[in-house]
């Protein structure tokens, strides 16, 4: 479905993706895992079109990304929630989900698209017509996630989800995660939570200092010592 | 009853009706600051030509007026598209200073234009509307026009930002510009749409001040400063905050012309302006955090 090969990326002088080669398949869920700074959200906007690669190739579905302009890269599929969930904070939350269905293609299942959202949360419901900046931020989570939802994507990007919310709400967004994997949208996330994430994903790439360092089932990958390695440095 | 109270009242509601056309002046520039995040500095200016244009199609060619002002506010639609398509959008990774010293550019070459084509005579549509006489007071007809023909305007601008997926993309861009291309927006296509309706609304304006004063090369001095004067008091980009900056300084006008002379209007709402910059120096209704 999502094929990477021989990506690198930068931002100026500085290269955060050396050579990164990764695929996500029909009916998939995907991990990234890593430490910080080793690349994951660079990767994540990189597919998304907010950057765009210096080398390497990009495709989805055989659709060349790089020759697709960065807003058209969400009609063919893939909806990327942000670091830090990045929500219109002064517009209501059934706005910031209007946002998620700008695509002409999304407008006329709207009403479809937002119930099948509410279903999903049934919090942003209660809530449709607060500011999205004054909720919590699990809500603003669950938010952020219902805007890409809106827009009926193939593929879902997750940049750590769980990033700054209580571990409660954590256990939530990968119970969410599962969810929507098994409506049948693939997804591929990016985790500093590894345990957790290798939960609910089939596969996992290892990502550090910018390239791929391992790869393979989720349990696997729990299992080897490049995994340790990479987070205790031993 | 106090011959001074009808006077106060009436000067109250021509401040009121002032404020209406002021609103709907600074809507447009602060549209157009919010979601592109550059100053039109020459935005009187478009109005200026848009005066010119009621003045040649209503007195020159005899043009039925409300034919007259469709085409102007189209017309200065156009102008707002051609000056960010030529201007801004080169312009748009640049410093703001070199922005801010562009759109100067185009005032001043939008008045030698205006100089060179239409000579510096004061022309008028030589339209007299009436004079509303009610309980003692004087109000003139071509005010009540020009308030209620910018409501209306403000009113169609509010709706197609709060209804439209356009005008929702507008609200959003102003607040996180980046992920715009997430939600599959094409942010320079939300440019030139702003600029259209920034250039419609200075065309809308150009409408209604051509019943209000004589259209002249430099006559957007008349209402250039106030307009962003009233803009950075509400907070530049903030559109409710905008509206009521422009109802404030037109009562501070209007009630200082009915005590002192008109020009001491002016000094008291620049006092205000200096003083509130002081005291609230992000505008009248700066945002929390």
């Amino acid at each position: 479905m999502l094929a990477l090969r021989s990506v690198r990326a930068g931002y100026g002088s500085f290269q955060a993706l050396f050579d990164v080669s990764l695929d996500v398949r029909a009916g998939e869920a995907v991990a990234v895992i890593g430490p910080n700074g080793a690349g994951k959200t660079t990767l994540m906007r990189v597919i998304s079109g907010l950057i765009r690669p210096t080398a390497g190739s990009i495709a989805m579905e055989g659709t060349d990304l790089l020759a697709t302009p960065g807003h058209r890269i969400v009609a063919l599929g893939i909806a990327h929630v942000p670091e830090s969930r990045r929500l219109f904070p002064r517009m209501t939350v059934e706005d910031n989900l209007k946002m998620g269905g700008f695509l002409p293609a999304a407008r006329p299942k709207y009403r479809q698209r937002l119930d099948f959202v509410f279903e999903l949360f049934p919090r942003l419901r209660e809530r449709r017509r607060q500011l999205a900046g004054t909720m919590s931020g699990g809500e603003q989570q669950m938010c952020a996630i219902g805007r890409a939802l809106m827009s009926d994507p193939k593929l879902l990007l997750l940049d750590e989800p769980s990033a700054g919310l209580a571990p409660v709400v954590v256990e939530q967004v990968f119970e969410l995660v599962k969810r929507i994997r098994a409506g049948g949208i693939n997804v591929l996330i990016v985790e500093q939570n590894v345990q957790q994430v290798l939960r609910v994903v089939d596969r996992a790439y290892l990502l550090k200092a910018g390239s791929i360092r391992a790869a393979g089932t989720a349990a696997v990958l729990l299992a080897t010592e490049t995994l340790r390695e990479a987070y205790l440095g031993v | 009853m106090p011959i001074l109270d009808v006077y106060l009242l009436e000067a109250l509601i021509n401040g009121v009706l002032l404020g209406g056309v002021l609103a709907l002046i600074s809507l447009g520039l602060n549209l157009v600051f919010g979601v592109i995040d550059v100053v039109w500095i020459c935005y009187a200016e478009l109005i200026m030509f848009g005066m010119y244009g009621m003045y040649f199609l209503y007195s020159v060619f005899h043009w039925p007026i409300l034919a007259a002002a469709a085409l102007c506010i189209a017309g200065v639609g156009a102008l707002g598209v051609l000056l960010h398509v030529i201007v801004i959008a080169p312009l748009l990774g640049a410093a703001p200073i070199n922005q801010l010293l562009a759109t100067g550019g185009v005032l001043f070459f939008l008045q030698s234009a205006a100089t060179v084509m239409f000579g510096i005579e004061f022309r008028n549509l030589g339209l007299r509307l009436p004079v509303l006489k009610a309980a003692g007071m004087f109000i003139s007809y071509s005010r009540l026009l020009a308030f209620g023909a910018a409501l209306t305007g403000m009113v169609a601008v509010y709706l197609f930002l709060r209804r439209s997926y356009t005008g929702a993309a507008i609200r959003a861009i102003a607040q996180d510009r980046q992920i715009m291309t997430l939600m599959g927006v094409d942010s320079r296509r939300i440019y030139v749409v702003t600029s259209a309706l920034g250039g419609a609304l200075a065309g809308l304006a150009s409408c209604l001040l051509v019943l209000l004063y004589d259209v002249h090369p430099f006559v957007g001095l008349t209402f250039g400063p106030i307009t962003f004067l009233i803009c950075v008091l509400g907070g530049l980009g903030n559109f409710v905050g905008g509206a009521v900056a422009a109802f404030v300084f037109a009562e501070l006008i209007s009630l200082g012309g009915l005590y002192l002379d008109l020009e001491w209007g002016y000094v008291f709402a620049f006092v205000f302006f200096i003083v509130m910059m002081f005291v609230r120096p992000e505008g009248l209704m700066a945002r929390r955090s």
